[in-house]
Protein backbone atom coordinates (compact mmCIF):
# COMPACT_ATOMS: atom_id res chain seq x y z
CA UNK A 1 0.00 0.00 0.00
CA UNK A 2 1.41 3.26 -0.99
CA UNK A 3 2.37 5.84 1.56
CA UNK A 4 -0.47 8.27 0.31
CA UNK A 5 -3.23 5.72 0.39
CA UNK A 6 -1.89 5.24 4.11
CA UNK A 7 -2.25 8.61 4.77
CA UNK A 8 -5.72 8.35 3.12
CA UNK A 9 -6.86 5.51 5.34
CA UNK A 10 -5.19 8.41 8.32
CA UNK A 11 -7.53 10.95 7.00
CA UNK A 12 -10.36 9.48 6.70
CA UNK A 13 -9.87 8.18 10.00
CA UNK A 14 -9.25 11.57 11.58
CA UNK A 15 -11.57 13.37 9.43
CA UNK A 16 -9.17 15.73 7.93
CA UNK A 17 -8.62 15.40 4.26
CA UNK A 18 -5.46 18.33 4.85
CA UNK A 19 -3.32 15.30 5.60
CA UNK A 20 -3.25 13.55 2.48
CA UNK A 21 -1.21 16.96 1.01
CA UNK A 22 1.35 16.08 3.35
CA UNK A 23 2.45 12.98 1.59
CA UNK A 24 2.81 14.55 -1.53
CA UNK A 25 5.89 16.70 -1.46
CA UNK A 26 5.22 18.91 -4.95
CA UNK A 27 1.90 20.09 -3.23
CA UNK A 28 3.84 20.86 0.13
CA UNK A 29 5.98 22.83 -2.00
CA UNK A 30 3.18 24.47 -4.06
CA UNK A 31 1.13 25.20 -0.68
CA UNK A 32 -1.78 23.01 -2.46
CA UNK A 33 -3.90 21.34 -0.03
CA UNK A 34 -7.46 19.89 0.48
CA UNK A 35 -9.99 21.43 2.93
CA UNK A 36 -13.22 20.04 3.86
CA UNK A 37 -14.38 22.52 6.61
CA UNK A 38 -17.51 23.49 4.65
CA UNK A 39 -18.49 20.27 4.34
CA UNK A 40 -17.61 20.58 1.04
CA UNK A 41 -14.28 19.21 -0.40
CA UNK A 42 -12.48 22.09 -1.75
CA UNK A 43 -8.62 22.58 -2.53
CA UNK A 44 -6.58 25.89 -1.77
CA UNK A 45 -3.44 26.89 -3.90
CA UNK A 46 -1.91 29.66 -1.03
CA UNK A 47 -0.71 32.52 -2.38
CA UNK A 48 2.91 32.77 -2.38
CA UNK A 49 5.28 35.35 -4.12
CA UNK A 50 6.90 32.13 -6.48
CA UNK A 51 3.63 31.41 -8.17
CA UNK A 52 3.76 34.84 -10.04
CA UNK A 53 4.01 34.47 -13.59
CA UNK A 54 3.67 38.22 -14.86
CA UNK A 55 5.07 40.64 -12.89
CA UNK A 56 3.29 43.51 -14.14
CA UNK A 57 -0.03 42.92 -13.78
CA UNK A 58 0.41 40.81 -11.57
CA UNK A 59 -0.87 37.62 -12.22
CA UNK A 60 -0.50 33.73 -11.57
CA UNK A 61 1.63 31.82 -13.84
CA UNK A 62 -0.96 29.75 -16.05
CA UNK A 63 1.07 26.89 -14.93
CA UNK A 64 0.49 26.90 -11.36
CA UNK A 65 -3.43 26.83 -12.20
CA UNK A 66 -3.14 23.92 -14.06
CA UNK A 67 -1.13 22.32 -11.82
CA UNK A 68 -3.19 22.92 -8.81
CA UNK A 69 -6.54 21.84 -10.79
CA UNK A 70 -4.85 18.47 -11.68
CA UNK A 71 -3.89 18.15 -7.38
CA UNK A 72 -7.78 19.35 -7.28
CA UNK A 73 -9.12 16.21 -9.03
CA UNK A 74 -6.67 13.56 -7.62
CA UNK A 75 -7.68 15.19 -4.12
CA UNK A 76 -11.61 14.54 -5.04
CA UNK A 77 -11.09 11.32 -6.49
CA UNK A 78 -9.12 10.43 -3.59
CA UNK A 79 -11.28 11.52 -0.94
CA UNK A 80 -14.45 11.49 -2.54
CA UNK A 81 -14.13 7.73 -4.79
CA UNK A 82 -13.76 4.38 -2.97
CA UNK A 83 -10.42 3.79 -4.56
CA UNK A 84 -7.52 1.31 -3.57
CA UNK A 85 -4.98 2.35 -6.28
CA UNK A 86 -3.70 6.26 -6.82
CA UNK A 87 -5.31 7.49 -10.19
CA UNK A 88 -2.86 7.93 -13.09
CA UNK A 89 -3.28 11.23 -15.09
CA UNK A 90 -3.74 10.62 -18.72
CA UNK A 91 -4.47 13.82 -19.77
CA UNK A 92 -5.92 17.29 -18.80
CA UNK A 93 -7.37 20.28 -21.15
CA UNK A 94 -6.92 23.60 -18.58
CA UNK A 95 -9.23 26.73 -20.18
CA UNK A 96 -7.96 30.21 -18.79
CA UNK A 97 -10.75 32.48 -18.37
CA UNK A 98 -9.17 35.48 -16.48
CA UNK A 99 -6.23 36.71 -14.87
CA UNK A 100 -5.57 35.04 -11.74
CA UNK A 101 -4.58 37.40 -8.65
CA UNK A 102 -1.62 37.29 -6.20
CA UNK A 103 -4.15 35.80 -3.82
CA UNK A 104 -5.34 32.50 -2.61
CA UNK A 105 -7.17 30.11 -5.49
CA UNK A 106 -9.48 27.64 -4.13
CA UNK A 107 -11.14 24.94 -7.00
CA UNK A 108 -13.60 22.39 -6.86
CA UNK A 109 -13.48 19.04 -8.72
CA UNK A 110 -16.57 16.55 -10.38
CA UNK A 111 -16.50 13.42 -11.31
CA UNK A 112 -18.12 14.01 -14.79
CA UNK A 113 -17.89 10.18 -15.60
CA UNK A 114 -16.76 7.10 -14.40
CA UNK A 115 -15.92 4.23 -15.95
CA UNK A 116 -14.04 0.91 -14.33
CA UNK A 117 -11.22 1.66 -15.42
CA UNK A 118 -10.79 5.30 -16.56
CA UNK A 119 -12.11 8.63 -14.86
CA UNK A 120 -13.73 12.16 -16.90
CA UNK A 121 -13.28 14.71 -14.10
CA UNK A 122 -14.25 18.54 -14.48
CA UNK A 123 -12.71 21.19 -12.06
CA UNK A 124 -12.96 24.86 -11.36
CA UNK A 125 -10.44 27.15 -9.75
CA UNK A 126 -11.97 30.74 -8.35
CA UNK A 127 -10.48 33.54 -6.36
CA UNK A 128 -12.57 35.41 -4.07
CA UNK A 129 -15.87 35.25 -6.44
CA UNK A 130 -17.09 31.42 -7.20
CA UNK A 131 -19.12 32.82 -10.23
CA UNK A 132 -15.97 34.32 -11.81
CA UNK A 133 -13.82 31.35 -12.44
CA UNK A 134 -9.93 31.91 -13.14
CA UNK A 135 -9.49 28.35 -14.87
CA UNK A 136 -11.19 24.95 -15.62
CA UNK A 137 -10.11 21.80 -17.01
CA UNK A 138 -11.29 18.39 -17.79
CA UNK A 139 -8.45 15.75 -16.99
CA UNK A 140 -8.94 11.58 -17.29
CA UNK A 141 -7.35 9.43 -15.15
CA UNK A 142 -6.92 5.95 -15.02
CA UNK A 143 -8.17 4.55 -11.80
CA UNK A 144 -7.26 0.65 -12.23
CA UNK A 145 -3.64 0.16 -11.58
CA UNK A 146 -1.82 -1.53 -14.46
CA UNK A 147 1.57 -2.30 -15.83
CA UNK A 148 1.77 -0.11 -18.57
CA UNK A 149 -0.36 3.00 -17.25
CA UNK A 150 1.03 5.94 -17.80
CA UNK A 151 2.26 8.38 -14.93
CA UNK A 152 2.13 10.55 -12.45
CA UNK A 153 1.00 10.69 -8.97
CA UNK B 1 22.86 38.29 -32.40
CA UNK B 2 24.74 35.41 -31.70
CA UNK B 3 23.09 32.15 -29.95
CA UNK B 4 24.56 32.79 -26.55
CA UNK B 5 23.83 35.95 -26.28
CA UNK B 6 20.16 35.39 -27.56
CA UNK B 7 19.58 32.34 -24.99
CA UNK B 8 20.86 34.61 -22.39
CA UNK B 9 18.60 37.44 -22.90
CA UNK B 10 15.34 34.79 -23.00
CA UNK B 11 16.72 33.20 -19.98
CA UNK B 12 16.51 36.67 -18.02
CA UNK B 13 13.03 37.42 -19.59
CA UNK B 14 11.69 34.27 -18.98
CA UNK B 15 13.09 32.59 -16.67
CA UNK B 16 14.96 34.50 -13.97
CA UNK B 17 12.32 37.57 -14.12
CA UNK B 18 9.75 35.25 -14.28
CA UNK B 19 9.49 34.59 -10.09
CA UNK B 20 7.37 30.86 -11.32
CA UNK B 21 9.52 30.12 -13.50
CA UNK B 22 13.04 30.97 -11.51
CA UNK B 23 11.23 28.95 -9.20
CA UNK B 24 11.49 25.91 -10.81
CA UNK B 25 14.82 26.49 -12.07
CA UNK B 26 14.20 26.27 -15.57
CA UNK B 27 17.04 27.01 -18.04
CA UNK B 28 16.32 28.06 -21.69
CA UNK B 29 18.51 25.69 -23.55
CA UNK B 30 17.30 27.11 -27.47
CA UNK B 31 15.57 29.91 -28.93
CA UNK B 32 14.93 30.50 -32.38
CA UNK B 33 12.17 31.75 -34.39
CA UNK B 34 8.75 29.99 -33.93
CA UNK B 35 10.83 27.71 -31.60
CA UNK B 36 11.56 28.13 -27.71
CA UNK B 37 13.81 25.00 -25.57
CA UNK B 38 14.08 24.51 -21.72
CA UNK B 39 15.36 22.82 -19.78
CA UNK B 40 13.95 21.56 -16.25
CA UNK B 41 15.91 19.63 -13.39
CA UNK B 42 14.91 17.04 -10.96
CA UNK B 43 14.38 17.98 -8.08
CA UNK B 44 13.01 16.43 -4.48
CA UNK B 45 9.82 19.14 -4.27
CA UNK B 46 8.67 18.35 -7.97
CA UNK B 47 7.74 15.30 -6.67
CA UNK B 48 4.08 13.36 -6.80
CA UNK B 49 4.48 10.28 -5.81
CA UNK B 50 7.02 9.83 -3.30
CA UNK B 51 7.75 5.83 -3.50
CA UNK B 52 8.78 6.04 -6.99
CA UNK B 53 10.59 9.70 -7.21
CA UNK B 54 8.68 10.22 -10.23
CA UNK B 55 7.65 14.09 -11.15
CA UNK B 56 4.21 15.09 -10.54
CA UNK B 57 2.56 17.03 -13.50
CA UNK B 58 2.38 20.43 -12.21
CA UNK B 59 6.15 21.22 -12.79
CA UNK B 60 5.24 19.90 -16.42
CA UNK B 61 2.90 21.69 -17.07
CA UNK B 62 3.88 24.59 -15.91
CA UNK B 63 7.31 24.23 -18.13
CA UNK B 64 5.32 23.76 -21.30
CA UNK B 65 3.27 26.53 -20.68
CA UNK B 66 6.17 28.88 -20.22
CA UNK B 67 7.81 27.17 -23.29
CA UNK B 68 4.96 27.60 -25.64
CA UNK B 69 5.03 31.05 -24.56
CA UNK B 70 8.17 32.10 -25.25
CA UNK B 71 7.87 30.26 -28.74
CA UNK B 72 4.46 32.49 -29.59
CA UNK B 73 7.64 35.64 -28.22
CA UNK B 74 9.91 34.32 -30.95
CA UNK B 75 7.13 35.29 -33.79
CA UNK B 76 5.71 38.66 -32.59
CA UNK B 77 6.38 41.19 -35.58
CA UNK B 78 5.19 44.04 -33.04
CA UNK B 79 5.41 43.12 -29.57
CA UNK B 80 2.05 42.60 -27.64
CA UNK B 81 0.71 41.24 -24.29
CA UNK B 82 -0.43 37.91 -24.96
CA UNK B 83 -2.09 35.15 -22.64
CA UNK B 84 -2.45 31.96 -22.59
CA UNK B 85 -5.88 30.75 -23.26
CA UNK B 86 -6.09 26.92 -23.56
CA UNK B 87 -3.74 24.41 -23.01
CA UNK B 88 -4.06 20.75 -22.99
CA UNK B 89 -0.96 18.24 -22.06
CA UNK B 90 -1.19 14.15 -22.63
CA UNK B 91 1.08 12.41 -20.21
CA UNK B 92 2.57 9.65 -22.26
CA UNK B 93 5.09 8.08 -20.18
CA UNK B 94 6.38 8.53 -16.43
CA UNK B 95 9.51 10.85 -16.22
CA UNK B 96 12.17 9.31 -15.36
CA UNK B 97 13.44 9.92 -11.11
CA UNK B 98 16.17 12.34 -11.06
CA UNK B 99 16.78 12.79 -14.74
CA UNK B 100 16.88 16.37 -16.40
CA UNK B 101 13.30 16.79 -18.22
CA UNK B 102 13.61 19.06 -21.87
CA UNK B 103 10.63 20.78 -23.20
CA UNK B 104 10.74 21.87 -27.24
CA UNK B 105 7.82 24.09 -27.88
CA UNK B 106 7.11 25.06 -31.35
CA UNK B 107 4.80 28.03 -32.70
CA UNK B 108 3.39 26.98 -36.07
CA UNK B 109 0.89 29.74 -36.75
CA UNK B 110 0.10 33.40 -35.63
CA UNK B 111 -2.81 35.38 -36.59
CA UNK B 112 -4.39 38.65 -35.71
CA UNK B 113 -5.83 37.60 -32.47
CA UNK B 114 -4.45 33.80 -31.52
CA UNK B 115 -1.22 31.95 -31.60
CA UNK B 116 -1.57 28.53 -32.09
CA UNK B 117 1.69 26.15 -30.26
CA UNK B 118 2.83 22.78 -29.70
CA UNK B 119 5.87 21.00 -27.88
CA UNK B 120 7.32 17.94 -26.06
CA UNK B 121 8.97 17.11 -22.89
CA UNK B 122 11.05 14.30 -23.02
CA UNK B 123 14.79 12.96 -21.58
CA UNK B 124 16.65 13.52 -24.53
CA UNK B 125 15.40 11.49 -27.08
CA UNK B 126 12.42 13.69 -28.74
CA UNK B 127 11.09 10.43 -30.32
CA UNK B 128 10.56 8.72 -26.97
CA UNK B 129 8.39 11.86 -25.15
CA UNK B 130 6.99 11.69 -21.81
CA UNK B 131 4.42 14.36 -22.82
CA UNK B 132 2.76 16.42 -25.40
CA UNK B 133 1.55 19.69 -25.25
CA UNK B 134 -0.60 21.42 -27.50
CA UNK B 135 -1.61 25.37 -26.71
CA UNK B 136 -3.38 28.44 -27.57
CA UNK B 137 -2.39 32.26 -26.66
CA UNK B 138 -4.68 35.02 -27.07
CA UNK B 139 -2.71 38.31 -28.45
CA UNK B 140 -3.19 41.76 -27.87
CA UNK B 141 -4.16 41.17 -24.05
CA UNK B 142 -4.59 43.96 -21.73
CA UNK B 143 -1.85 45.49 -20.03
CA UNK B 144 1.15 47.06 -21.05
CA UNK B 145 4.22 45.38 -23.03
CA UNK B 146 6.69 43.17 -20.92
CA UNK B 147 10.46 43.45 -21.79
CA UNK B 148 9.98 39.27 -22.14
CA UNK B 149 7.41 39.86 -25.18
CA UNK B 150 9.58 42.64 -26.80
CA UNK B 151 12.73 40.29 -26.52
CA UNK B 152 11.61 38.03 -29.30
CA UNK B 153 11.87 41.07 -32.10
CA UNK B 154 14.95 42.74 -30.66
CA UNK B 155 16.87 39.08 -30.48
CA UNK B 156 15.74 37.05 -33.51
CA UNK B 157 14.27 39.73 -35.77
CA UNK B 158 11.71 40.01 -37.86
CA UNK B 159 13.37 38.62 -40.71
CA UNK B 160 16.16 36.20 -39.36
CA UNK B 161 15.93 32.69 -41.36
CA UNK B 162 16.53 29.78 -39.11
Amino acid sequence: MSALLERLAEARKSGDVGRLAEAIPYARWMKIAPENGTGELLTRMRYHSDLIGNTFLPAIHGGTLGAMLEMTAIFHLLWETETDTVPKIVNITVDYLRSARPVDVVARATVTKQGRRMVNVFAEAWQDDRSKPVATANAHFLVKSSDDAPPSL
Amino acid sequence: MEKDERIALFQKWFADAIPHNKALGLKVIGASRGFASMQLDWREEFVGNPETGVLAGGPLTAMLDGCCGMSVATMLKNPEPFATLDLRIDYVRPAEPGKPVIAEAECYRVTRSVAFTRAFAHHGDPKDPIAAAAGTFMLGTKGRVTRAQSIGKEAIGAETKI
